[in-house]
């Protein structure tokens, strides 16, 4: 077994999940698979929006994955960072929104 | 970006039976990953056998204007393996008598070898139903001589199709050298300035798309799709189709693998992405590879590995359809990058 918690190596071994419970593991990867399909948005944008995801889960696998999806797609750099930013500014949205709380906190209690 | 081939740094890539030893040894030798053999085999597809031979490949020489980062030919200026009139006259006899439907002329920038126009006026009378040139598009605008290539081409109803990595100025011309998209562009505004490539016209302009970098290409028509919106909105260019072509592990694109730790992880992407229905439709099925100095191949990457035809004809001078069509192709793992997803091949995906 690995001594580091994550294995660049682990990633294909993603499908293996489906030998400790074939039901569930089958129907993840319909789901996931249909996900990603065109619809509504193309798959180029769904590609898009999983790397961005991808950084803010901070899921080291997801984001091999998705840059190299990206570039098979031809998708750019400048795109893949900007998609980036996307997820950091939410991120960070997240967190100062919160600031509202705390300011209705301190509004309450001092006095 | 190198300005020389690997030949010319006498590097030892350039070495083909160094290429062969890395393609056989480490994960394909332990096992880690089947060979190409063994997984054709799962679905009784071993012996690989040709089809019906649709297309005859004649490579003029591997001079080329360009030095490419991904060329499987090791192609570049410094290259001095050109087709002599005694080759192509042979080659001529051949296009008048074969079966195939065919006939596509490479290189290098085949456009290069002296002889280029003699030789694709002479093949045209032969009546072929579809005439390739395949265009680098920089040489159009690399010296005077050349820039009446597309009337050229026009006057002889030849099928241009031309390598364009991405339709970005950065992607291009870090795989294909500095000033690259520029050139290409005017060259595209020429060709379709006579008629190439414009909606309806019978003047053929594909473009070929060829990954820049250590990864698979995507879907074929998504990325026509991309490639005609950005080229049409950006410089008002049309073309027909685009060609999705896998880079294959030998040459110069092994190289840079293998330099770049790429190599293994690429191997790996091409088995997983391994498609059996695929492997009914690879181009060396239909296919034959003429180099520089006649010799026959199942495809233009094994011409590149000089692994010529497991045949008693090898050699275009001694040429005879039938007994060549009886054979088995000769493969190595190389033959993975022809297998991969939607498949690939110099038409574009089998799959």
């Amino acid at each position: 077994m690995s001594k580091n918690y994550y294995d660049a190596a682990d990633l294909r071994k993603f499908g293996k999940i489906t030998e400790w419970s074939e039901e569930l593991g089958n129907k993840f990867f319909d789901y996931y698979g249909k996900v990603f399909e065109e619809g509504a948005l193309t798959a180029r944008e769904k590609s898009l929006i999983a790397l961005a995801v991808a950084h803010t889960e901070q899921c080291p696998y997801c984001i091999d994955a998705y840059t190299k999806d990206g570039l098979q797609r031809g998708i750019t750099k400048e795109e893949m960072m900007e998609a980036i930013h996307v997820g950091a500014a939410i991120k960070s949205g997240a967190t100062l929104v919160h600031g509202v709380q705390m300011m209705n906190k301190v509004n309450k209690l001092e006095m | 970006m190198a300005t020389k081939s690997l030949k010319a740094r006498n590097n030892d890539i350039a070495n083909t039976s160094r290429q062969l030893e890395i393609l056989s040894n480490g994960i394909f030798a332990d096992g880690e990953l089947p060979t190409f053999a063994a997984k054709i085999k799962e679905t009784n597809q071993f012996p690989l056998r040709p089809k019906k031979l649709e297309i005859l490949q004649i490579n003029l020489g591997y001079m080329c204007n360009q030095v490419c980062e991904h060329c499987h030919v090791d192609a570049g200026p410094d290259r001095k393996e050109i087709m002599t009139v005694e080759t192509m006259q042979q080659c001529l006899d051949v296009i008048k008598n074969t079966g195939a439907h065919t006939l596509d002329l490479t290189g290098g920038a085949p456009e290069m070898n002296p002889n280029f126009r003699w030789f694709v006026e002479e093949a045209s009378k032969a009546g072929i139903k579809d005439f390739i040139v395949r265009s680098n598009l920089t040489i159009i605008r690399a010296n005077k001589k050349y820039y009446d290539l597309p009337e050229f081409f026009k006057k002889h109803n030849v099928h241009v199709v031309s390598s364009m990595p991405h339709w970005t100025r950065g992607k291009t011309d870090k795989q294909r050298g500095d000033g690259v998209f520029d050139k290409s562009i005017k060259a595209l505004q020429e060709l379709n300035a006579v008629g190439y490539g414009m909606p309806n016209s019978d003047l053929k302009l594909d473009l070929v798309y060829n990954p820049s970098g250590a990864f698979l290409p995507g879907d074929q028509m998504a990325l026509e799709a991309d490639f005609k919106k950005a080229l049409k909105a950006d410089f008002n260019i049309d073309f027909h189709h685009l060609f999705a072509i896998t880079n294959l592990p030998i040459s110069r694109f092994l190289d840079y693998l293998i330099a770049s730790e790429n190599y293994e992880d690429y191997m790996y992407a091409l088995v997983d992405a391994y498609n059996p229905s695929a492997v009914a439709n690879v181009m060396c099925t239909n296919t034959l590879s003429v180099s520089w100095n006649g010799w026959l191949y199942d495809c233009d990457f094994n011409q590149m590995l000089n692994l010529k035809v497991a045949s008693k004809v090898k050699h275009i001078k001694d040429y005879n359809e039938d007994l060549l069509q009886d054979r088995n192709i000769i493969i190595n793992q190389h033959c993975y990058g022809c297998t991969a997803g939607a498949g690939s091949s110099c038409q574009g995906t089998v799959a």
